[in-house]
């Protein structure tokens, strides 16, 4: 601590012995990464609105944010309010960590999208308010696929294909079109969502990969290295993804709205017009082309000691102007859909048309199985994937492996729910 | 003459430290002995009714969890050949430091030992960089020499020899400076004698110098292989264990079980496990080392 931030707690400690008769109530907040820092100036309009009230912002880094959350809990230390990611929901329910929040947003539940405030509903009750939004999409080099004459973005997958092969043979045998991180379970994931895959069986208690729409959506997702329209070693060189991309080594990238603005500035204003992005192509004309519902949450918990202020909290920062203001100082896509009429999202047509492209496809978003083990299947999924990407086992070898591995990481769950039923 | 009755002193002497192991140490060792005979994990943190008591199923699991043997495999190889390798290097750097020829002793020494002082996680970046497959040093060195560049991080088989060089050159110099004081103790008049005796360089390394460093040896073969059966912030920081799990250490494998999935019991188990084969390993160290020396005597 600096000096002078022990004079300030030295001056709160005897200023809060003086007047402990009118001493502030306070409300503590937790934020995470880039709305961490943010959210000092979201909440000063609130504070100006509730005198008396005093709102502590603590920043947190995203790396260490799970353990600490977990950990406060343990210890009792949990703040008021908290940013989690919409994932960790289930596991801050399965804890009991934080309250139902079901009537606080009654009157404006239907202006959230719907498939992210689903990531948010766990046993018939609502336990977070959306904040903002977050999916996956397909960006690409708009230069390139114009020059080698694939017109448009791919709207199915056998038209993604297409262009992936047109492009490999524009470019020479070398050059792999898409770029699939082995490490993220995110693309296969779509994939097999957009078959209409469950992934799990028996009210998620068993795993359901080896099931006939996940399988081929995974061996799609396989196909595209057999092919060699992706790399296999590309884990590796994921620190060099933006001069990868502005260099052509890839066209298709599928990643998130953080890199409408790192893209934006890290690659070299040549290229300021050469790229776009597009909702995710799907398997089949009429099937919607789905993809994850991801984002931030804020919720409130059960140890706060002043329930109904921290919910007005939580209701000034998920308002129209605090999620305009959240995207104008973070680039955060907000979470309620009349936000995105409300708010001026994107300032020039270039900026608008590639964020269009994520309106477009939260109006089709859908999350991933709502237990507190998912991210730790997620893990398995890719080992296993990256196995048969490699060719040291089949897919169905893999597949079956991975079933059991997540059969086993599920015994608990079984043996909750059948001590429940009894 | 000795006091029957009352307090013996020593125990006021002795009380303090006892305390603070039995508060520090112990304790928590029979915690997490305890804690390893259940499943507590997420459900149980919230609710101890949900807490299992297991015996040893925890063990079992393990023993039957082909990633436990991953990781065994994986440890085994980086103890087997980054210890012999990083002993060698040390050994090497302490010999040419202590010849009489090398000027600027002190600033050489410094300079060996400086990757040990380093903090892992910034050198981490600049071996990243030099392992990149395309842009790094090595990759660099092997187009030169026309070979065809290795994706050192990315590849199943390269991945365990990138890990053992970085590992080898971040710890060589602590070893380095034991053999160093260890080599400044052996008599000068021994060299002399075996000189006069007509031995070359070879010889007098092979039987002045050697049995001299002996206990020395023994201090670093064991420290070195209790350090190196611990492997964990190298493919932590470098790999995340990856790829396909070729750099997955038992240490690694406990972190992510108790702290990234929060199954502590499971990683206590883990734990007690990799304190048994520590505790065998070094066993058999210290009686291959007695069993040697009387066979020498």
């Amino acid at each position: 601590m600096s000096g002078s931030g022990v004079a300030a707690a030295l001056l709160l400690l005897v200023a809060s012995g003086v007047a402990s008769a009118t001493s502030p109530v306070e409300l503590r907040v937790w934020g995470m990464g880039r709305e961490g820092e943010v959210l000092r100036d979201l909440v000063a309009v609130f504070e100006e609105a509730h005198p008396g009230v005093r709102v502590r912002v603590q920043q947190i880094p995203w790396s260490a944010a799970h353990e600490k959350l977990l950990t406060a809990f343990v210890g009792g230390a949990l703040p008021d309010v908290i940013q989690v990611g919409n994932t960790w929901i289930p596991e801050l329910v399965a804890l009991d960590a934080v309250l139902p929040v079901d009537d606080q947003i009654a009157t404006i539940r239907d202006d959230f999208f719907p498939g992210i405030l689903d990531t948010n509903v766990l046993d018939g009750r609502t336990w977070g308010v959306p904040w903002y939004a977050d999916t996956r999409i397909l960006f690409y080099r708009h230069d390139l696929t114009a020059a080698a004459g694939v017109d448009g973005p791919p709207a199915t997958w056998a038209e993604w294909l297409a262009a992936l092969e047109r492009m490999q043979r524009s470019a020479g045998p070398g050059h792999s079109p898409i770029l699939l991180p082995l490490r993220e379970w995110q693309t296969p994931v779509i994939l097999a969502l957009q078959r209409g895959a469950t992934l799990l069986r028996d009210e998620a208690t068993r795993g359901d990969f080896a099931s006939p729409p996940a399988r081929t959506a995974f061996d799609f997702y396989l196909d595209l290295f057999r092919r060699g329209l992706a790399r296999r070693d590309a884990a590796t060189q994921v620190t060099n993804v933006y001069q990868d991309f502005a260099a052509g080594r890839f066209t298709f990238y599928v990643t998130g709205p953080w890199n409408l603005g790192e893209l934006a500035r890290r690659l070299p204003p040549a290229l300021e017009d050469a790229w776009r992005t597009a909702p995710m192509p799907s398997p089949a004309p009429g099937v919607p082309g789905v993809s994850l519902a991801g984002g931030a949450s804020l919720v409130v918990s059960r140890s706060t000691t002043e329930p109904a202020l921290a919910g007005a909290l939580v209701a000034h920062l998920t308002d129209i102007p605090m999620l305009c203001r959240l995207y104008d100082l973070a680039g955060d896509l907000p979470a309620r859909s009349s936000a995105w009429n409300g708010c001026p999202i994107a300032r020039d047509g270039r900026d608008e048309e590639r964020t269009a492209a994520f309106w477009t496809q939260l109006q089709a978003v859908r999350a991933t199985p709502k237990i507190p083990e998912w991210e730790r299947i997620a893990t398995r999924l890719t080992h296993h994937l990256e196995l048969a990407v490699r060719g040291d086992v089949t897919l169905d070898v893999a597949l079956a492996a991975l079933d059991r591995d997540v059969d086993a990481i599920l015994e608990k769950r079984r043996w909750l729910r059948a001590r429940e039923a009894e | 003459m000795r006091r029957r009755r009352g307090l013996d002193p020593a125990w006021l002497l002795v009380g303090p430290a006892l305390a603070i192991l039995a508060v520090f140490f112990a304790g928590p060792v029979l915690a997490s002995f305890v804690l390893s005979l259940t499943d507590f994990d997420l459900y149980a943190v919230a609710r101890l009714d949900r807490l299992r008591v297991i015996g040893a199923g925890n063990y079992a699991a393990l023993l039957a969890s082909p990633r436990f043997w991953r990781a065994v495999r994986n440890t085994a190889y980086f103890v087997l050949v980054g210890g012999p390798l990083s002993i060698a290097v040390s050994l090497v750097a302490a010999l040419l430091l202590d010849a009489p020829a090398v000027r600027w002793k002190p600033f050489l020494r410094t300079v060996l030992f400086l990757p040990v002082v380093t903090t892992l996680v910034a050198v981490a970046i600049v071996w990243r960089a030099i392992y990149h497959p395309r842009a790094g040093l090595l990759a660099w060195l092997c187009t030169q020499l026309g070979v065809t560049p290795i994706d050192w991080l990315g590849d199943p088989v390269w991945a365990m020899p990138a890990i053992i060089l970085l590992a080898v050159w971040k710890n060589f110099g602590f070893n380095m400076l034991v053999f160093l004081a260890g080599l400044q103790s052996v008599p000068e008049r021994l060299y002399e004698a075996a000189r006069l005796d007509g031995a070359g360089a070879w010889p007098r390394f092979r039987h002045v110098t050697l049995p001299v460093l002996a206990p020395t040896f023994g201090f670093v073969v064991v420290t070195t292989t209790i350090g190196y059966l611990q492997l964990f912030a190298e493919p932590y920081v470098m790999t995340q264990g990856g790829p396909a799990e070729h750099t997955l250490s038992i240490v690694l494998l406990m972190y992510e079980e108790g702290f990234r999935w929060w199954n502590l019991g499971f990683a206590a188990a883990v734990a007690f496990v990799l304190f048994a084969i520590i505790l065998v390993v070094t066993g058999a160290q210290v009686l291959l080392r007695r069993i040697f020396t009387r066979e020498v005597a």
